[in-house]
């Protein structure tokens, strides 16, 4: 598939140049030292039916505009949909106010991380087909025959089928030079059928594909086979509702792509947030439990971890040309040989910490909304020259678990606990697969758990993941990030059984 | 971009931009629907005892929802922009997909203004400009910030925390002739101190209309007596425990079970309210304890819109039903399961009552008395929380919950509070709790640390429950 060259997008040339100078000139003469404005259409689509019949449909075109100023040592942000250059001048009135006003509460000397210009930058995600400008009526009707498979297998009672498309454009200025125009496109795709008990009770099946930086090409096969993953859930759901339950125990897990990543997410990925680490989401999303003071020495995981970050991975949901302080963004390791080596950092936090430049981890997720430190894709790395597959892991486990697709997840505030369960549970036996079990959860500490990875597989078991919901901040922003991951073998893994759980 | 035309802040009347989109949208379309939702904001973060982020923003965003006849029924199609918007683009994007939609299942037709029965206040509000708030709202705040990071410094806590406060004002009009408007205060405050050393953490939240009602101070100085207690440490292994939820955590486990509460899943076997063999379990008993879990707009302090507004459909709400008047509705009665929610068209076919999401919920029991205070005096021997935290579903069909216990855990011994536990990771279903509750007190308004967010109107019990299953320690402090 060829990825054309796009223009930057929807936004009007003439009004954003307007906007700017109205706001960057009022920043100046009122002495800020920072200021950037950004205006931004995020358009979204969602499509969901129900037994291959439309539940409801929303087509959503956010528009807004925000500034961020820096001034007398204190920040302030303000944030309206009214666009064009005397509301934008309103703003960074209003911005300069908040900073002034609340500063008088106490506060720190606000610093930022210095950030040269970097003039002038348009870019664009690596799509075909923007999926905004895909009728309904084809969004239904691919859904809709979706459905109509599953419900053709007599093993399937219903079926919910959905898509959720984002285009995002973005424009980008501050007070140092730079200027950037940035389009993202993704999709998120996903079939569930369920399959009733009629003496109590229910089972699931959905689908693992990931959520992509794509377009609507991603839903004809590009970058995903459709037709194989919706031709097997059937059967894998007949399975299921035949399958025991698991009994409780320690097994050793190979855990699959399509499940890892949502560990990763939340085992390694928040807890290298540095402001997290040192304090600054300790009311809402938490702390973590590899704090500054162990960067170079905290043992993370086993010797062949290697996680790193990115805002540069072609098709990841995190990828940008520059983030939302003008910073480049780029790719830097933050687990190697097992230990913790680096943090993502946004231009605050960078400055606080002392550790130099910021790696271009500051997102938004609305125009009116503040850009704070967020995910770049933190992803676990295979192994090198070849590598193992699923199946040779798998031939390495005498009694265990192969676990696929993601599905409950919950870890504490400092990301030490959590428990995971998955979409499906395959029994290993003398290093075989033996048949699905049913009721799985996995429960570990973060460092006993990737400390216990004994192999990691090659670049033939890497899959990109990821997810459009991740949560942080106050208020509360929602960003899309992915992961990469190989399947990994991990020893000795305490695994619950759900229905014990709930006291059945 | 459009020069103000209320002053300043650039964007037309709410009033006019729902006429003309009706008028946009009256020639391509049998029946048409205009949300305008405005939001003004202010909020403002601190952390490590010092302010962080804040902010200050004004929302609008205008929904049309055209409806066609099409064959077989009638279709829907809905469209929403931001800020200053071109109503005919918008009324030709609803209208398009209206156009290309099949028939939708919860088509029903549009209320009339003699049935809404809306109350006049809604129908008078409609002529009045958005509420909006302003910085000032939190002065109060700042100030009671000022203070407590004052004395926190010296006494070796560090403070974090978020206010907000948000006047959200909808605006419904109709093609069938409604034209209703609802102004909603909200407000919310967290404040959380840690021990210096980050071995030591608890929180208090409140939920408010105005902040009028709120005090950082006040606040501060109950956190002070919860770090207190955590100066004796009693670690406490995995297993079940006797154990009093306060009512924020109540709330959060309340407001899990009430997003549950959809008839046409249950009806289709897929939670937890479903009947083995088909049908719902409605009118089945889950408590002995004579429990009230209800929504209603009028309940006093905590006021909500009183007609249903949404911008798209799903398995029990409708854009067909904008509009319709939401009555006090108990979802379980007597701690017997009394209703489920249902758009008019599921309604009609499942025979019965439509019943619409409102925004509240309160979990009572009659003459229940008590605070959380008198629950612990009367503990011979469990564990008190502060709050829950990170809650996921991990087995809809029991609607079995993992999560976390936060900011506390403390060893309750005769009556008093002892010192102070390790958190854990929970597994309980919030209705196979209600059935084992033992003790409950007097309903107070809450704000769950983790649903407050999207839920803030909640007033909730503290209970006490003989056997919570703490699945496994937490390190997390």
């Amino acid at each position: 598939m060829r990825y054309v060259a796009h223009s930057p997008g929807p936004l009007d040339a003439t009004a954003l140049g307007a906007a700017r100078d109205a706001a960057l000139s009022r920043a100046r003469d009122l002495g800020c030292s920072d200021a950037e404005l950004r205006v931004e259409r995020l358009r979204s689509q969602q499509v969901r039916l129900r037994d291959a019949r439309l539940e409801g449909a929303a087509d959503d075109i956010e528009l807004g505009m925000g500034v961020r100023v820096v001034v007398d040592g204190a920040m302030g942000f303000a944030a309206s949909v009214a666009t064009g250059g005397g509301a934008a001048a309103a703003l960074v009135d209003e911005a300069v106010e908040m900073a002034r006003t609340i500063a008088r509460a106490g506060g720190d000397r606000v610093e930022l991380a210095d950030e040269p210009g970097h003039g002038a930058v348009a870019w664009s995600s690596a799509y075909v087909i923007d999926p905004v400008d895909v009728p309904l009526a084809e969004k239904v009707g691919l859904l809709s025959e979706w459905s109509d498979r599953l419900l053709a297998s007599g093993s399937v009672d219903h079926v919910t089928a959905d898509v959720l498309a984002v285009t995002e454009d973005k424009y980008y200025a501050d007070l140092r030079g730079t200027e950037a125009t940035q389009r993202r496109v993704r999709v998120h795709p996903t079939v569930e059928a369920f399959a009733v008990d009629p003496d109590g009770g229910f089972e699931t099946m959905r689908t693992v594909a990931p959520p992509v930086g794509r377009g609507w090409e991603y839903l004809h096969g590009d970058g995903w086979d459709w037709d194989a993953e919706l031709a097997a859930v059937p059967g894998l759901l007949a399975d299921k509702v035949r399958a025991p339950s698991i009994v409780a125990g320690t097994y050793d897990l190979v855990v699959d792509p399509t499940n890892l990543w949502l560990t990763i997410h939340e085992s390694i990925g928040h807890a290298t947030e540095l402001d997290r680490a040192m304090g600054y989401e300790a009311a809402y999303a938490g702390t973590s439990f590899a704090t500054f003071d162990q960067l170079g020495s905290l043992r993370y995981g086993s010797e062949i971890m290697h996680v790193t970050g990115d805002r540069t991975t072609p098709h990841g949901l995190a990828t940008v040309a520059i983030d939302d302080e003008g910073v480049p963004g780029q790719s830097f390791d933050l687990v190697r040989g097992g230990i913790l080596v680096g943090y993502q950092l946004d231009r605050s936090i960078a400055a606080i910490s002392g550790l130099g430049a910021s790696n271009g981890c500051a997102f938004a997720d609305s125009p009116l909304h503040v850009p704070i430190q967020r995910m770049a894709n933190v992803s676990l790395q295979p192994s090198e020259g070849g590598g193992p597959t699923t199946d040779e892991l798998i031939g390495g486990v005498d009694r265990g678990l192969y676990i696929v697709g993601d599905k409950s997840w919950s870890i504490d505030m400092q990301r030490y606990n959590f428990q995971f369960t998955g979409q499906r549970f395959f029994r290993i036996e003398g290093g075989r697969l033996a048949g699905q079990v049913r009721d799985v959860a996995y429960q570990a500490t973060t460092t006993e758990f990737w400390g216990s990875m004994e192999a990691v597989g090659g670049r033939s078991t890497y899959l990109l993941g990821g997810a459009f919901n991740c949560g942080k901040g106050q208020p509360g922003q929602v960003a899309p990030v992915s992961h990469g991951c190989p399947s990994v073998l991990v020893r000795g893994v305490r695994v619950l059984n759900a229905r014990e759980e709930s006291g059945r | 971009m459009s020069a103000g035309t209320t002053g300043g802040d650039w964007l037309p009347p709410p009033q006019d931009v729902v006429e003309q989109a009706l008028a946009a949208a009256a020639p391509g379309s049998d029946h048409c629907v205009v949300i305008v939702e405005e939001t003004s904001e202010v909020e403002v973060r601190y952390a490590n005892s010092t302010t962080t982020t804040n902010g200050s923003r004004r929302d609008r965003r205008v929904t049309v929802i055209s409806m066609r006849q099409v064959d077989g029924g009638v279709s829907a199609g809905v469209a929403r922009r931001g800020g200053d918007v071109d109503v005919a683009e918008l009324a030709d994007a609803a209208e398009r997909d209206a156009a290309e939609s099949p028939p939708a299942d919860d088509a029903f037709p549009l209320l009339l203004p003699g049935e809404a029965h809306a109350s006049s206040g809604a129908r008078q509000r409609f002529d009045a400009p958005p509420a909006r708030t302003e910085l000032s709202v939190l002065s109060g705040v700042l100030t009671g910030l000022s203070h407590s990071f004052g004395r926190a410094r010296p006494a070796g806590h560090v403070l974090a925390g978020f206010a907000e406060h948000r006047q959200t004002t909808e605006y419904l009009g109709t093609s069938t002739g409604l034209r209703l408007a609802h102004a909603q205060p909200q407000g919310a405050l967290h404040l959380v101190a840690r021990s210096a050393d980050g071995t030591d953490s608890t929180w208090a939240g409140a939920g408010t209309t105005d902040f009028s009602d709120v005090s950082v101070e006040g606040l501060y100085a109950g956190l002070e007596q919860r770090l207190a207690w955590g100066a004796r440490r009693l670690e406490q292994p995995a297993g079940r425990y006797e154990v009093l939820l306060p009512p924020s955590a109540v709330g959060d486990l309340m407001v899990s079970l009430a997003y549950e509460l959809s008839g046409r899943n249950a009806e289709d076997g897929r939670t937890v309210f479903s009947l083995p063999g088909g049908g719902t379990r409605v009118g089945q008993r889950l408590s002995t304890l004579p429990f009230d879990l209800r929504s209603d707009p009028s309940e006093p302090g905590l006021e909500c819109a009183s007609f249903l507004t949404t911008t798209s459909s799903s398995a029990d709400t409708s854009v067909f039903d904008n509009g319709l008047r939401l009555d006090r509705t108990d979802w379980i009665a007597g701690g017997s399961l009394d209703r489920l929610r249902y758009h008019r068209a599921g309604a009609a076919r499942s025979g019965t009552t439509a019943a619409g999401f409102i925004g509240n919920l309160t979990l009572e029991v009659d003459g229940a008395a008590g605070s959380l205070e008198d629950l612990v005096s009367r503990t011979e021997r469990g564990l008190l929380l502060t709050c829950l935290w990170y809650i996921r579903e991990v087995d809809p069909a029991t609607m079995l919950l993992t999560g976390l216990t936060r900011d506390g855990v403390y060893v309750v011994e005769d009556g008093k509070v002892i010192g102070a536990a390790n958190n854990f990771r929970f597994n309980e279903s919030p209705v196979d709790l209600l059935a084992r509750v033992t003790e409950v007190g007097t309903s107070v308004r809450a704000l769950g640390r983790e649903f407050g967010e999207y839920f803030n109107r909640t007033r909730m019990p503290p209970i006490r429950v003989p056997d919570f299953n703490m699945s496994s320690v937490s390190q997390a402090s």
